[in-house]
């Protein structure tokens, strides 16, 4: 799919002879070199996952949070610049406050999955800005049940029950194409996404990760939480548990 | 309290703000809170009446409420402020939450977050016309405070707002003593609170009376106190007057 945009890849507000804009798809490619980012929309509420790749042995576990609540009711899982993440974070939050303050109840999923991505594309509009060089996952529950929307650096956004982003999307997405999601518990969500996730992780190229998750479903009272420390562990060593079945065979 | 009326503003470092106005007085107002530390955490009481002047208009508004995991808030005054004053409570407490750390704002970071509003608007001519009465409990240890318009602040063993500083404080002061349990708090709090619905003529005889503890806020359903008229001097209270002026 690469293919060189001599000349027509200098600016974002410069369109390819094929009608490409390949700025924004140079950004996309930031956040395919990232950690995979895992989201899904059980019967219950979502789970997010992500598979944090460890820079170096200095670090402290739990920093570096890559999901962050952006509301009571809703999260946001980031995959790319880390940098560039915490912009939109930023922007999410405010505007969810402001939706409150303005309505009265808590922003409704689509209405901020739409101005993030709204955000998002602004900064594909000008040449004085670039766009972001990362997608985020946003998960949240609301009157209309849980949702899942994902928003990419090019200002997309869909609805979805199953995303994924980063290094491992492509298995990662076969994977969980694999679950029966609408049947499946939030509980029994997190230890799947936790199996995912450890199995999309290359061994061979990048060394350590650290495994965060978060939640948002009727267990944790429709609140946007990390992962109680008890289940996490649980996923964890069931995901051990189920490479190292694999790797047997 | 003398606030000038004018719409000029006072001093040219404000520059053209005349559009706005400020605090003048007070409209719908909250009479006394009082509370007091108790073996257990805090034990807060106060009345749900809402004057409009010396009308007692509004009879269920509830003048206490908790705040994130560890404060109650008890308020005085004027209640479009005290409603205000949720809000940016509701805020702070949001962006504390969504750290997702493990901590949490306790009750001595609520109350000094409330003092640095309240004296700041002070200092603009622009009050929120209200005493708070801010108690909770965390990692075991009590605190109660107050804060009030001027942002006068401090903490105590018992507080009170409005006429519960001259009504309710001397019978704190005679009988509040360390480790009181929980029934001998409500009836302490009973106590003041009978002498205040006796003696405030913006007192209503219904009341809630909320304790934090270490577990969590609850407020209690509203009840009322019950009184004694019978007495004798009360029965015929024009007998025996001397003529009129």
């Amino acid at each position: 799919m690469s293919s060189i945009g001599t000349g027509y890849d200098l600016s974002v507000t410069t369109f390819s002879p094929d009608g490409r804009v390949f700025q924004i798809e140079y950004a996309a490619k930031a956040v395919d070199n990232s950690g995979t980012v895992i989201g899904i929309k059980c019967k219950d509420g979502i789970v997010m996952g992500v598979e944090k790749l460890i820079a170096s042995k200095m670090m402290l576990t739990g920093s570096n949070r890559r999901i962050h609540s952006v509301h009571r009711h809703s999260g946001m899982a980031v995959a790319g610049l880390a940098a560039d993440g915490r912009q939109i974070v930023a922007r999410a939050k405010s505007e969810a406050t402001n939706y409150e303050s303005v309505y009265g109840e808590p922003i409704p999923v689509k209405e901020l999955a739409e101005r993030i991505a709204s955000y998002v594309h602004l900064c594909t509009l000008y040449w004085w800005l670039r766009p972001f060089g990362c997608g985020v996952i946003l998960g949240g529950y609301d009157r209309d049940g849980p949702q899942l929307y994902m928003v990419e650096p090019s200002g997309i956004s869909y609805r979805y029950f199953g995303a994924a982003m980063g290094k491992g999307k492509q298995a990662a997405k076969t994977e969980i194409e694999k679950l029966k999601l609408s049947e499946m518990t939030c509980r029994d969500g997190v230890i799947e996404v936790a199996k995912i996730i450890y199995k999309v992780h290359d061994e061979a190229k990048d060394k350590a990760f650290e495994l965060e998750m978060s939640w948002v479903c009727d267990e944790s009272k429709q609140q946007h939480q990390k992962v109680p420390d008890d289940l996490l562990e649980e996923a964890k060593v069931a995901a051990r548990a189920a490479l190292e079945e694999m790797d047997a065979d | 309290m003398n606030f000038i009326a004018s719409k000029q503003p006072e001093n040219r470092l404000l520059g053209p703000e005349s559009d706005t106005q400020r605090t003048l007085y007070p409209y719908v107002t909250g009479t006394s809170v009082v509370a007091l530390k108790y073996k257990d955490g805090i034990l807060m009481a106060a009345d749900m009446g809402g004057s409009y002047g010396s009308t007692l208009r509004y009879k269920s508004v509830e003048r206490m409420k908790p705040i994130g995991k560890h404060s109650l808030l008890g308020a005085s005054g004027e209640i479009s402020d005290f409603q205000e004053i949720l809000r940016y409570l509701d805020e702070l407490i949001l962006y504390d939450n969504m750290w997702d750390d493990g901590n949490s704002l306790g009750p001595k970071e609520v109350h000094n977050y409330l003092t640095r509003v309240m004296y700041n608007r002070r200092n603009k001519f622009n009050p929120l016309w209200n005493s708070l009465v801010l108690g909770g409990v965390k990692n075991g240890q009590t605190y109660l405070g107050m804060v009030n318009m001027i942002g006068v602040n401090f903490e105590d063993n018992h507080v009170a707002t409005g006429f519960g500083n001259h009504l309710a404080r001397p019978i704190l002061r005679q009988e509040w003593h360390e480790n009181l349990s929980f029934e001998d708090g409500v009836k302490l709090l009973e106590k003041c609170m009978r002498v205040l619905l006796y003696r405030d003529r913006s007192a209503v005889n219904k009341l809630q009376i909320a304790k934090i503890t270490e577990e969590g806020v609850t407020i209690s359903q509203p009840y009322s106190l019950k009184t004694y008229w019978e007495f004798s001097a009360f029965e015929n209270p024009a007998q025996g007057a001397i003529g009129s002026w």
